[in-house]
């Protein structure tokens, strides 16, 4: 049975409180009041309109709808502005309740796979992660060859004149793609990660188990 | 001994040959005209940023700033730590705040950091370079150290988002926080109060994975800061300036603008006001160059005893 199956059969008909054991900050979701500041305040909602809007979620989430909450592109559209957080009258944590939602969403697979800032926020956390600094230039690389080398090169072009000025202006360093800043600790780092999901891990089931 | 001494979180985009080398060189200028002494937590890692949900989860995202704690409780007992980056500010923070408030997730951390031999005895308190520069060393010194004001120059402060969402600096509004006027009032230049896109998103990561969203909050930014006459943009934050910065030329190509303008860290106008060269201030690290400043850090200094000028 895949994770989404046991997780979708144990929380049969109570999509909210799987939301709210298995996502971070999911037990604020109850507290919406349906206002609509964060839709309003969402700078990518007014640019391209979000399929649904973070108080939609929290209505859908209510309403039992887990499929269409979860496979969404919607939260992937958070540019982590803060903005929602700061103006919302009942100051729920919407910006964390969207990243928490969409973690558990990649988390159990229901994430829609071709969507560019999931990839891109994965990216990000394994470049980081993996020395413990972030390397710029692997990870602009990364995210242009995401669909094959054809396309790679010529997102890379496309970008050519944006990289060239960072180059000329001393803030990309070619050499980067050979090793590149990391930390010294790099085997604490890994233990240290190792651990901290495990014990995540373990947290999860017991509430699922509980 | 300095008058003011902190641990120092650079943060990735910091590095050298990195996307904010420019802020680091200029930072390191202003700091020692201020007499602020800043030492570099060593070795540490990144702070996971925003950006990184999909997979941080939430005990390894907090685990990573704990990890920076612990080594700058180590190596530098009782220093505030002090970050330049937005994002490094905000997590680290925001890291304080969860574990401050949850014995389960400190514990947990606590489990996690014994794998890299480190452990918090006391939460450090997290600070972002501008406060430093606003409450510990104040308006009225930090102006006492300009001899070249930048008079004439228009500049539109664009605080963005993360500096100033969700904690902000104390006292500000989070949505017209007015520090950034006055620092640009203090190196002598004129301010833009009414500046109407100064806590807009610059995009963010989204600058990366979805560009035409980004950039049409940038345009916006952009855009205004011309309609308001402004010479130049300045910000507090390593990504505003990098996205706001750098997307110009592919925001002409596709709305068929004239954006050239150049967009500064509030440590190089102060470098420059402070007396200090091109170099210091880190101008050959504008993609779009700040010819104005250029020419201002070109020229002679004020004399101490004729003091700034008066506005």
């Amino acid at each position: 049975m895949s994770a989404n199956t046991a997780l979708a059969e144990k929380y049969r008909n109570n999509f909210l409180k799987e939301i709210e054991e298995q996502v971070e900050m999911g037990d604020w979701v109850k507290m919406c009041m349906q206002c609509g500041v964060c839709s309003g305040s969402c700078p990518t909602n007014f640019q391209s309109a979000w399929e649904h809007p973070p108080q939609e979620l929290f209505m859908m989430i209510r309403a039992g709808k887990r499929e269409e909450v979860l496979t969404s592109t919607s939260m992937w559209n958070c540019t982590s502005c803060y903005n929602c957080i700061v103006r919302c009258p009942r100051k729920l944590p919407i910006t964390h309740i969207m990243h928490g939602i969409a973690e558990y969403a990649h988390r159990i697979g229901m994430a829609p796979k071709m969507q560019a800032t999931r990839f891109f926020s994965g990216l990000f956390w394994k470049n980081a992660t993996k020395t413990g600094r972030v390397n710029e230039l692997k990870l602009s690389m990364g995210l242009y060859f995401k669909d094959g080398f054809a396309q790679g090169v010529k997102n890379g072009m496309a970008m050519q004149s944006v990289a060239l000025g960072l180059v000329k202006a001393g803030r990309l360093n070619v050499m980067e793609l050979f090793g590149g800043h990391k930390c010294k600790d790099q085997k604490g780092i890994q233990a240290m990660l190792k651990k901290a999901y495990e014990i995540e891990r373990n947290r999860k089931a017991a509430k699922m188990a509980g | 001994m300095a008058k003011h001494e902190y641990a120092f979180y650079p943060g990735c985009s910091s590095q050298k040959g990195a996307s904010a080398s420019n802020y680091l060189t200029s930072v390191e200028a202003m700091c020692k005209t201020l007499d602020v002494k800043i030492t570099e937590i060593p070795d540490w890692n990144c702070c996971g940023a925003s950006i990184g949900y999909a997979e941080a989860g939430e005990l390894p995202r907090h685990v990573m700033n704990a990890r920076n704690f612990a080594l700058s409780e180590k190596n530098l007992p009782g220093k505030e730590i002090v970050a330049t980056c937005a994002a490094c500010w905000l997590g680290a923070r925001e890291t304080r705040e969860r574990l401050s408030h949850s014995d389960t997730l400190m514990n947990d951390t606590r489990e996690a950091l014994k794998e890299a031999g480190l452990t918090i005895n006391e939460m450090p308190n997290i600070r972002h370079m501008v406060e430093v520069l606003i409450e510990d060393i104040g308006f009225d010194e930090m102006k006492k150290h300009v001899v070249r004001p930048l008079e004439g120059v228009k500049i539109a402060g664009y605080v963005g988002c993360q500096t100033n969402r969700p904690f902000g600096v104390d006292g500000e509004s989070f949505e017209n926080p007015q520090y950034l006027d006055k620092m640009v009032e203090m190196v002598g230049a004129q301010s833009i109060p009414e500046y109407e896109q100064k806590v807009t998103c610059c995009g963010g990561a989204l600058a990366f994975s979805e560009p035409e969203k980004a950039q049409a909050q940038i345009k916006d930014i952009v855009e205004s800061a011309y309609d308001h006459g402004a010479e130049m943009i300045v910000t507090p934050c390593p990504l505003c300036q990098a996205n706001v910065e750098v997307y110009q030329g592919q925001i002409n190509k596709r709305y068929g603008t004239k954006f050239d303008i150049p967009v500064m860290y509030y440590s190089q106008l102060m470098v420059v006001a402070y007396g200090g060269s091109a170099k210091d201030a880190a101008l050959n690290g504008q993609v779009i160059k700040a010819r104005r400043l250029e020419e201002i850090a070109a020229k002679p200094v004020l004399s101490r005893a004729e003091g700034p000028a008066k506005r």
